[in-house]
Parts: C-alpha cells; sequence; structure tokens
C-alpha cells in the first residue's frame, strides 16, 4: 500500500464531500431562485448580493435552533437516523468519474475515487440501502404521521427501485461493462440518451420517486401527514436529512449524466475541436458540471410544474406501468444489440425507435385509463 | 501481520457481535438493524474473498431489499417489543442438537480442508479470467443455466401468486 496513494484518496474523498455539501448549500439557493423565476416572484434577495448568503444565513438559523427530542422517542435510532440517511448520499458518487486521468506535475491524476469493476452494481447497492435512514426517523421520532411517512417512503423506494435497477440495466447492456470509465468511453460517438431514450426517461422518472422529489415526495406530503419523517426534527438534525435530500439530487444528476449522457466528455458539437476532453483534460469536470445543472434544472422544472399524485395511483404507475416498460426497455435493448452484432450494425438504431413505440404505447394506454369513466372514484 | 488479517480478525469481531445482539436484542427493529450490520460484514466478506459481484448483490438483496421489507412488517404490524412469553417446549433441546450437528460440520470441514491445502487455491481463479461479472455470466448461463432457469420460474411463479392472492373480489 503506497502511502502518497492514500493520501491522494484521503485528499479526493475530502474534496468530493466538501463540493457535495457546498453544492447542498448552493442547491437549495438555486431551487428557491429559479421556483420564484417560474412562478414570477424574486426569490431570496436580502442576505448579500441577490441573496447570495442566503444559504449561510439559513445554516446559522439551523445550527443556533433548540432541538427537543419528542417523549418516548428512541433516543438512540432518533440521533442516528439523520447520520444514517447521510452518508450513503455521499458516498454513492464515490465510483463516478468526473473527469479524465490527466498529468499534473508528472503524476498521473485520476479524477474518481474507485473505479470498480461493478461501479453500477456499487451504485444500486448503496441506493437501496439509503432507504433506512428514512425509515428509521419515522419510526423513532414516536409520531404517528411521522411513522407513516417513513412506511410511505419505504415502499415507493422499494418499488420505484426495480424499475431503476432496469433502466441501469439498459445503460449497462449499451456499453457491455459496469465499469462507470468504460461506460463514459462507449458514449464517445454517441449519448446513450439517443440510444435509449426510453430507457433515460424511466431513469428520470424513478429517482424523481427515489429521491422523494415532487410530484412523488408522498413521505411529506404536509397536506397529510404534516412534514413526513422529520416532523419531529429540527435544527441541525433536520439540517441533516434536507442536507441528504439534496445531496442525493446532485448525485443521482450525475449518476445520469454518466449513464446517458456522456458523462464527463464534451458536447457532441465540439467533438474532436479544441475544447474536446482528449485535447483539454481540465474541461471535463467543467463539462459534468454544466450537465448536473442542467439535469438539476429538469428536476426543480417539474417541481414547479406537476402537482403531487396520489399515493395509491403513484404505486400502481410504479408497479403497472414504469416496471413492465422497463423490462420491455431491456428486453428491445439486448434484442437490438445482438442484431447489430450478428446481422447489421444499423439495427442498433432499431432499439431507440421500437423503444420509442413502446413508450408511445404505454402512454396511449394510460390516457385512455384516465379517460375511463370510473376512474375518479377509484 | 498483513493488512487482510487484521481486516478480518476486526470484520469477524463485528459479525460475531452483530449475530449475538440480534439474538439478545428484546426490540425487534434493533433485532432488524442487527441483522441489516451483519449482512454488510459479511458482504465485505465476499470483498477480501475477492468476489465484488456477490458482495454487492448481497448488500442490494438482503440488506437492501428483504430487511426493508423485514422493517416494514415489523412497524407496520406494531411489534417491535417482544414479549416475555414462554418459549416452545421442544425448542430448546433441538436447538442444541441443532448445534452440535452444525459445530462437527463446521470442525470436519475445517479439518478437511486444514489437510488439502490445494482446495484453498484461489477458488474465484475461474471467475477472474474474463473479469467476475462476466465470467458469473457466462457461468449462469452455460454450466449453471438448469438451475437459474428453476429458480426463474420459481419467483415467476412466486409473483403470480402474490397477483393472484391480494386481487381484490370483483363481486
Amino acid at each position: 500500500m503506497n502511502f502518497a496513494l492514500v493520501v491522494e484518496w484521503l485528499i479526493k474523498g475530502v474534496v468530493l464531500v466538501l463540493i457535495l455539501l457546498g453544492g447542498f448549500a448552493y442547491l437549495t439557493y438555486y431551487e428557491r431562485k429559479a421556483l420564484a423565476r417560474i412562478q414570477v416572484r424574486i426569490g431570496p434577495n436580502r442576505a448579500g448580493p441577490w441573496g447570495l448568503l442566503q444559504p449561510i444565513a439559513d445554516a446559522i438559523k439551523l445550527i443556533f435552533k433548540e432541538e427537543p427530542t419528542p417523549a418516548r422517542a428512541d433516543k438512540l435510532l432518533f440521533i442516528l437516523a439523520p447520520i444514517v440517511t447521510l452518508v450513503p448520499a455521499l458516498v454513492i458518487t464515490a465510483v463516478v468519474p468526473w473527469g479524465p486521468t490527466m498529468t499534473v506535475f508528472g503524476h498521473k491524476l485520476t479524477l474518481y475515487i474507485a473505479d470498480i469493476n461493478v461501479g453500477v452494481l456499487y451504485i444500486m447497492s448503496v441506493a437501496s440501502i439509503s432507504v433506512y435512514g428514512i425509515v428509521l426517523a419515522g419510526w423513532s421520532s414516536n409520531n404517528k404521521y411521522a411513522m407513516m411517512g417513513g412506511l410511505r417512503s419505504t415502499a415507493q423506494m422499494v418499488s420505484y427501485e426495480i424499475a431503476l435497477s432496469l433502466a441501469f440495466i439498459s445503460a449497462i447492456l449499451l456499453a457491455g461493462t459496469m465499469r462507470m470509465t468504460d461506460i463514459v468511453e462507449a458514449q464517445k460517438s454517441i449519448w446513450f440518451v439517443l440510444l435509449q431514450p426510453v430507457g433515460t426517461a424511466i431513469f428520470l422518472i424513478a429517482t424523481l420517486a427515489e429521491v422523494n422529489r415532487p410530484p412523488f415526495d408522498m413521505p411529506e406530503a404536509e397536506q397529510e401527514l404534516t412534514g413526513g419523517y422529520h416532523t419531529e426534527y429540527s435544527g441541525m438534525k433536520f439540517a441533516l436529512l434536507f442536507m441528504a435530500e439534496y445531496d442525493k439530487m446532485i448525485a443521482i444528476c450525475l449518476i445520469g449524466a454518466t449513464l446517458f449522457f456522456g458523462g464527463f466528455r464534451e458536447f457532441w458539437f465540439l467533438a474532436n475541436t479544441i475544447f474536446s476532453v482528449d485535447r483539454m483534460p481540465w474541461l471535463g469536470p467543467i463539462y459534468i458540471f454544466i450537465k448536473i445543472v442542467i439535469l438539476l434544472f429538469g428536476m426543480i422544472w417539474v417541481r414547479a410544474t406537476f402537482p403531487r399524485i396520489r399515493y395509491d395511483r403513484l404505486m400502481a404507475f410504479g408497479w403497472k406501468v414504469l416496471l413492465p416498460l422497463s423490462l420491455a426497455v431491456v428486453f428491445i435493448t439486448a434484442v437490438g444489440i445482438i442484431l447489430a452484432e450478428q446481422v447489421n450494425p444499423l439495427w442498433m438504431w432499431g432499439i431507440p425507435v421500437v423503444s420509442l413505440l413502446v413508450g408511445v404505447f404505454a402512454i396511449a394506454m394510460i390516457d385512455r385509463e384516465l379517460r375511463r369513466k370510473d376512474y375518479a372514484r377509484r | 501481520m498483513d493488512l487482510t488479517l487484521i481486516l478480518f480478525i476486526v470484520l469477524a469481531i463485528t459479525a460475531i457481535a452483530t449475530a449475538i445482539g440480534l439474538l439478545v436484542s428484546r426490540n425487534a427493529v434493533y433485532a432488524a438493524l442487527f441483522l441489516v450490520l451483519n449482512f454488510a460484514t459479511v458482504a465485505v466478506f465476499y470483498l477480501l474473498l475477492g468476489a465484488p459481484f456477490i458482495a454487492m448483490a448481497q448488500v442490494t438483496v438482503y440488506a437492501g431489499a428483504i430487511m426493508v421489507l423485514f422493517l416494514f412488517v415489523i412497524m407496520l404490524l406494531g411489534a417491535e417489543k417482544l414479549p416475555k412469553g414462554q418459549a416452545l417446549p421442544w425448542q430448546r433441546p433441538l436447538a442444541i442438537v441443532l448445534t452440535v450437528v452444525l459445530l462437527a460440520e463446521a470442525g470436519i470441514l475445517l479439518f478437511q480442508r486444514l489437510s488439502i491445502t490445494t482446495a484453498l487455491s484461489n477458488p474465484e481463479a475461474a471467475l477472474n479470467t474474463e473479469g467476475a461479472v462476466r465470467g458469473l455470466g457466462a457461468m449462469l448461463f452455460s454450466q449453471y443455466l438448469l438451475p437459474f432457469e428453476v429458480t426463474s420460474v420459481l419467483l415467476l411463479v412466486a409473483m403470480i401468486g402474490v397477483i393472484v392472492l391480494t386481487k381484490e373480489n370483483k363481486a
């Protein structure tokens, strides 16, 4: 074990955590500003120029807030739950590369913490663990509504995890590997979003449910559950839960950008120019930052646009629409790859065409179901 | 002492401690959480043995899916506090007999392994030749095709069974 290597890992890990924590603070600012603009308001503008110091003011307020623990709450788990929620949100990004390998002062620097050959599987397993914090927060609060919020989120996350994993599989199939850096390299000529648009759409929808964002924010539906699993939390413990939610947003956008939008590779119109990542490796982190900001805007936009859907319909959508659709997408992708390999490379374009047809069919079926007379009464 | 051995000892102690914690804790939620920790420790054992795929599958399936459902049921039923209630009369003798059998089995296997040193020589070598995941997939779809197919049919049957059982009566 090389000492310098350990120090390098340590520095990269600390930098990544700091980026995520700072990113959380300014993501809240970004979200509030974007939401305000969409709703024709101004948004935070008091603290600092353009309200830029607002996140810091929020943090100071939360630090000095009183932190009561509810009576007969399970003290240990009540304190542990925010930590258990936050840690998966931070460690999930460890396998995602945010830049190519570059040479700095004669030292080869890789811009990822770990490049393991089961990278996508690692993401899946960390995502599947991340539900514990929310369940425990709900249960340990000794509060009916918090508990119901926790249970709802368990059911929701377990259900949408399947569609999410199958969306991962379509990217794995196209790349032929689970190693994240190889998946990025496989998208050198064409992004997977073009080869598998329906898979990408499933990924984006399922991640909304996975990180409990509107319109799937059942666990914290205010009108029904006051505050869901974090009803009883305040002060820094609440801040940790909040931080976990926003860091998950950043992480999921980073993963989505890597799996379907070319990762740290340049945009297609910059390929083979001086701005290509091959020529200027330090542009990699900038490209992925731009992609993350765009994807995050999509999430905020969805929050501003769509009303929250009812819980049973959420589950029905997950199980009856997303699951069969994602299975079909995996099947189409696999068949398309085999045909492209065995018969003619042009069959590769059969994948997006057939997937889109199936997607349109699914939307038509949903539309038909919604138009049924007795739908509203069920 | 090399790093792997230190890691192994720490992990072994964690695994045993969490297993004991699972048995003695009177709160079902804590017992379930101890089991999660135990599964996670076992996953790290797989990593030490050079089987990252199995390790990740262990975390995803056992710690991530099955135990979440356990916790879900425990919390939904409000069954977290176990009653003091009496044990089944035949449980204790049966447990003792089964423990003795298990320990004897483990001991025999251990001594067999000690005598045949070749058996320990890198069992994962075959899987690592063309990448662990690729190798595993090839094995599943060639040598172990029948068990694989049977398992998938079993899962399908279970899925259909659940749908049939929970289908509401149209009457």
